[in-house]
């Protein structure tokens, strides 16, 4: 294809990314979007200006070289594009999936500023599938063997990326994990339909070719704490996650068919009780019910989308705020509504009422308006005086986010934790106030994303190659 | 996968494994409990460590067979595998000096209460220990427990064996002969951890009971395992299982408990059936051979 000019580059439109329909997807758990082909990909690709000073990258937390790699796509030197992409992101496959793309490079995106930006996420799924499917993961140059052993403390995406870049740096590293799989959120979490599983289960797969050893089953706090850990490892990398969900804390809230995202999720992700009775793992029976789910993120979509796939009559988010706050990513709101999820907002849940037998049938909500903004910025919901309604429901489930875990903090007494209980740490190291250890993540951040999960993983690994060629450096 | 050492039925339906996890052995201690996934589409249950063994690094712990899960498991044998085993998980019990405590326990409750009976007598107790059960089979570990109580009434519902009537008359009875109680223990069905707590609610006893609701990750990521007490939510995986009897909302938690009974039963049904099939097509080519 010839050169083209910017205004030529203009005149494409953003490739639409094939999907299934809605009618079909909802009674399925595969996955939503289908991926471009190389046709689309090679397009969208053209729409790039590529920037002499690339905004983009600036938006990227991870700094990926974004019109490198898009340039590669147009010529179609899919490898080349892998590489690009694989030296700042350790799980593109993964990023370009549920990255808030919309919130971060796409957003800045030069082309945006007059036409839907470049569809960068979707290209980096392209590119980081196409290299899955057709070449395989390959072996990346690995340093010798320094002899020294580093604990990476869960099996998430930021102990996954830590993990990654150490076992190349020459060290060993084994990740000791507290449930039966590998992958945090993105296994037990996020939904197959949004985020295959495979996908996840090829990375860690990588990883052990690589030579990281796994160890699940295995509560760092309770099984070995972490100061026992330093004895056998030279250096701790902890990334547990904000794994500690919070309730609405409103009467009603232990009735039956009142689950937290994370149990309501977890049953079905990780423990496949969509496939109940080949998988022992029960889900309560949804089958035209009506079912709530109360928060506005991505915990939020996912299960109200979930609810929706197990047979759900009506599924309906309740949210305190109005749209424009919803902390999810505009595509899952969009898939959302498109697959006929219902959106009542200014609503904020005051009681559970419910019968005889314990079982949740209402939900008593207070209507709200838009106050002053708060210091998130988001303008603050106020409750409208009086105006109290009562929706009938089958079951709720809360996704109001997550707080931090407390079995490492509790155990590890001279590891400092701010009042939330995430671990403080120096940002430009991850380094925690206990010699030799460091973390980051969710557990560090609070409830935050993937990437940037990943992208402390791999700052700590950094920190951590410095500090045990030196460790007077502390 | 952990293997399994010993396995054998101590009364009808319970069954006693020894499993080789060397890390839980060293660190567990009494009133912690296990979670185990018998295979890879299993569903991942709590069982209490009832004892640990670390020459050979082995825990026991004893199951009944009461659903699909329980009953898959109790058909492993010695040098079977299971699939996942993770803990030591839960608050260990608070031992400490009360001075007479009273351990009792209810069918398989009783291999709940036992390690905590044996702390509680190491820690300098005069342990009383009651253990009940419908009839004299369903008494179990009454020679192991009898090590460490000094005194030791097994009860069962028909008179087959030892005290005829319930663990709470026989507590009822000590009570009202003017014994001296300090702590009581009580492990096993959720009506009888209830009645006790009513037992002993008037004489203001210090009593504990282990709640058994249902339970998913056992590490406090889920919430499914919350209890009320004294009217307040906590996650009895991470917060218990040990909580004040006399606090407890045990309404709440025989309801949460009732949650999926459909499903149990349908689980079970399925694995039954599947059983049959499979020693029908045993016995074909047994027939065959
Ligand atoms: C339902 C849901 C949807 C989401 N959707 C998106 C999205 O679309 N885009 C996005 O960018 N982000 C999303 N997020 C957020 C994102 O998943 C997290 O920010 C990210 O996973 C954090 O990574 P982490 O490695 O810090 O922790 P986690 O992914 O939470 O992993 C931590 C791991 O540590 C393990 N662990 C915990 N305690 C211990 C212990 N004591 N010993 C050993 N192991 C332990 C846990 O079991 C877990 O496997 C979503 C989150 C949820 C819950
Ligand atoms: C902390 C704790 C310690 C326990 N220790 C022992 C023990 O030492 N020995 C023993 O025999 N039993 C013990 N139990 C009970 C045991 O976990 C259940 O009997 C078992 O999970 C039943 O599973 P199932 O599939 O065989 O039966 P199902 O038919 O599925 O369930 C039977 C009943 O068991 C309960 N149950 C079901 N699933 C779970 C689950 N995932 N978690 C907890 N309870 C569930 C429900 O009340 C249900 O009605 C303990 C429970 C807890 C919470
Ligand atoms: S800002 Fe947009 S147009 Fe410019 S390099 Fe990045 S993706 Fe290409
Ligand atoms: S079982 Fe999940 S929090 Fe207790």
């Amino acid at each position: 294809m010839p050169e083209l000019s910017n205004k030529e580059r203009m005149q494409i439109p953003r490739q639409h990314m094939p999907e299934q329909s809605p009618s079909e997807r909802i009674r399925n758990f595969n996955e939503v979007n289908l991926g471009y082909t190389i046709e689309l990909a090679r397009t969208e690709a053209e729409r790039c200006l590529r920037c002499k000073k690339p905004v983009c990258v600036e938006g990227c937390p991870v700094a990926v070289k974004i019109p490198d790699f898009i340039k590669m796509v147009a010529e179609g030197r899919f490898k080349e594009a892998a590489d690009i992409l694989k030296e700042d992101n350790a799980l593109p496959a993964v990023c370009g999936r549920v990255c808030p793309q919309e919130e971060q490079c796409e957003k800045v995106c030069v082309v945006g500023k007059k036409n839907p930006p470049v569809a960068i996420g979707h290209l980096e799924r392209f590119v980081a599938d196409w290299e899955r499917m057709n070449i395989g993961f390959r072996i990346p140059e690995m340093k010798p063997k320094t002899g020294k052993k580093v604990a990476i403390v869960g099996g998430g995406p930021a102990g996954l990326s830590c993990a990654k870049d150490l076992i190349t740096m020459g060290y060993d590293v084994t990740v000791f994990e507290a449930l039966h799989e590998i992958g945090g959120v993105l296994i037990y979490g996020i939904p197959e339909f949004r985020l295959p599983k495979e996908i996840v289960r090829a990375e860690v797969d990588y990883l052990r070719q690589l030579g990281v050893e796994f160890q699940t089953n295995y509560v760092i706090g309770l099984t070995e704490t972490v100061d026992e850990l330093l004895q056998r490892y030279d250096a701790v990398f902890i990334g547990v996650g904000a794994g500690l969900p919070y309730f609405l804390n409103v009467p009603g809230e232990n009735l039956l068919g009142v689950y937290s995202a994370n149990e309501f999720l977890t049953r079905v992700n990780l423990m496949r009780a969509f496939e109940f009775p080949r998988a022992d793992t029960p889900i309560m029976n949804l089958q035209g019910k009506d079912v709530a789910v109360f928060g506005g993120g991505n915990t939020a979509m996912d299960a109200v989308r979930t609810a929706l796939r197990l047979g759900a009559k009506t599924a309906m988010i309740i949210y305190r705020r109005t749209e424009a706050e919803m902390p999810a990513r505009i595509e899952e709101i969009k898939h959302a509504k498109e697959e006929g999820v219902q959106f009542i907002f200014l609503s904020a849940p005051l009681e559970f009422l419910g019968d005889d037998e314990g079982w949740v049938r209402a939900v008593k909500v207070q209507k709200m308006q838009l106050g002053e903004p708060d210091a998130s910025g988001r303008r603050r919901p106020v409750p409208i005086d009086g105006a109290i309604e009562t929706i009938p429901i089958d079951a709720a489930i809360i996704a109001i986010g997550n707080g931090s875990n407390p079995i490492i903090s509790k155990t590890t007494p001279d590891l400092k934790v701010n009042k939330w209980g995430n671990i403080i740490v120096d940002p430009e190291t991850m380094k925690t106030s206990k010699k030799g250890v460091f973390a980051g993540g969710d557990i560090v951040t609070g409830g935050a994303t993937v990437i940037l999960a990943m992208g402390a993983g791999r700052k700590a690994a950094k920190a951590i190659d410095e500090y045990l060629k030196n460790s007077e450096v502390w | 996968m952990n293997r399994i050492i010993e396995a054998r039925f101590i009364a009808p339906e319970i069954k006693l494994f020894r499993i080789e996890a060397p890390k839980i052995a060293q660190k567990r201690k009494p009133g912690q409990f296990v979670v185990v996934r018998v295979d890879e589409l299993g569903e991942r249950i709590p069982l209490t460590i009832a004892d640990s063994n670390l020459d050979d690094g082995t825990i026991t712990i004893i199951v009944q067979g009461v659903g699909k899960t329980t009953k898959q498991l109790n058909m492993l044998e010695a040098g079977d595998y299971v699939h996942d085993i993770v803990g030591p998980l839960g608050k260990p019990s608070e031992i400490e000096n009360y001075g007479v405590a009273v351990s009792i326990g209810g069918g398989v409750g009783t291999a709940i209460a036992y390690p905590t009976a044996k702390a509680l007598k190491e820690a300098g107790n005069y342990v009383i220990g009651i253990i009940g059960g419908r009839t004299k089979e369903f008494v179990i570990l009454e020679d192991e427990m009898r090590q460490f109580c000094d005194e030791l009434y097994p009860t069962t519902d028909d008179g087959s064996y030892g005290f005829h009537g319930f663990v709470t008359h026989k507590l009822q009875q000590l009570l009202e002969e003017g014994r001296k109680i300090d702590f009581v223990l009580a492990i096993g069905p959720i009506p009888m951890m209830r009645a006790v707590a009513e037992v002993t609610r008037p004489y203001g006893i210090k009593t504990v009971v282990s709640l058994n609701p249902i339970m998913v990750d056992a590490t406090g990521m889920c919430g499914g395992c919350r209890v009320t007490v004294d009217n307040k939510t906590y996650f009895a995986c991470v917060d218990g299982p040990e909580f004040d009897a006399h606090k407890v909302d045990f309404d709440n938690l025989i309801k949460r408990n009732r949650m999926y009974l459909e499903h149990e039963r349908k689980a079970l049904e399925n694995f039954i059936c599947r059983i049959d099939v499979m020693a029908t097509k045993l016995e074909k080519e047994d027939a065959r051979a």
